[in-house]
């Protein structure tokens, strides 16, 4: 009972909270350099209808904003590693896209819904959640927002 | 002293009932994440997946049950956005 509670009371990474380092997280794949950097972290699973549909719109948001700095890292939690390999073969990603295949990572974080994405400002906590994803709707806002970190000059260390 | 004894044999299995009551909600149901949707989300779990099939089953339900409607929800059960 104890244990239930525990795990009814783990909290969501929310806003303004640090988010975990990926490269420490056990994730499955090439995970890219994310330190001092504008990141657009987004949990996927090949079962998810709404991920499918993100991903075009995260693919011109790569296009349009890599050169500036941004990095998306698309974190799958699929356990079922066909499922995830065919979603990737078939969409195709420009970006790097890892598995957390123990869900340790997604247990951490919390993610209230698939799929949850997460822009992380360079001093490595959260600046915003989105939660599923809504097309032009999510697209315009998340649009703003990196811009918004993308002119933010970095802290001196 | 007789009438807090009566209240006491009262008291004790009412409040047994609500610690029972407060397990089943709390310890007992696990609460599905998001991420733990996998069989949830799948095809077969879609009861309006074959329209004919549901059409004949909820005809069977208000045939026996007197009442059309009401029972179904909306969506899939992956719990997508």
């Amino acid at each position: 009972m104890l244990a239930a509670c525990a795990t009814a009371t783990r909290a969501e990474v929310k806003t303004g909270d640090p988010f975990p380092e990926l490269a420490a997280a056990g994730l499955e794949g090439t995970v890219p350099v994310t330190e001092h950097q504008v990141v657009l972290v987004d949990f996927w699973a090949s079962w998810c209808g709404p991920c499918k549909a993100s991903f075009p719109a995260y693919a011109r948001l790569h296009a349009d904003f890599s050169p500036r700095g941004l990095v998306i890292v698309a974190i799958s939690v699929d356990q079922d590693e066909a499922a995830f390999a065919a979603f990737v073969k078939r969409m195709a990603p420009p970006f790097p896209v890892v598995r957390d295949k123990d869900q340790q990572l997604v247990r951490q974080v919390m993610v209230p819904a698939m799929p949850t994405s997460f822009l992380v400002g360079r001093d490595g906590r959260v600046r915003s959640v989105h939660r599923g994803f809504h097309g032009a709707e999510t697209d315009t806002v998340l649009r703003e927002e990196i811009v918004r970190l993308l002119d933010e000059k970095p802290s001196s260390p | 002293m007789k009438n807090s004894r009566r209240l006491l044999l009262l008291a004790v299995p009412g409040v047994a009932v609500l610690l029972l009551a407060s397990g089943c909600t709390s310890a007992s149901l696990a609460r599905v994440h998001p991420w733990e949707r996998t069989a949830l989300a799948d095809y077969t779990m879609n009861p309006g997946r074959d329209p004919l099939a549901l059409a004949a089953s909820e005809h069977v339900y208000f045939s026996r049950e007197s009442a059309s409607g009401g029972r179904g929800v909306n969506g899939s059960s992956c719990g997508c956005n």
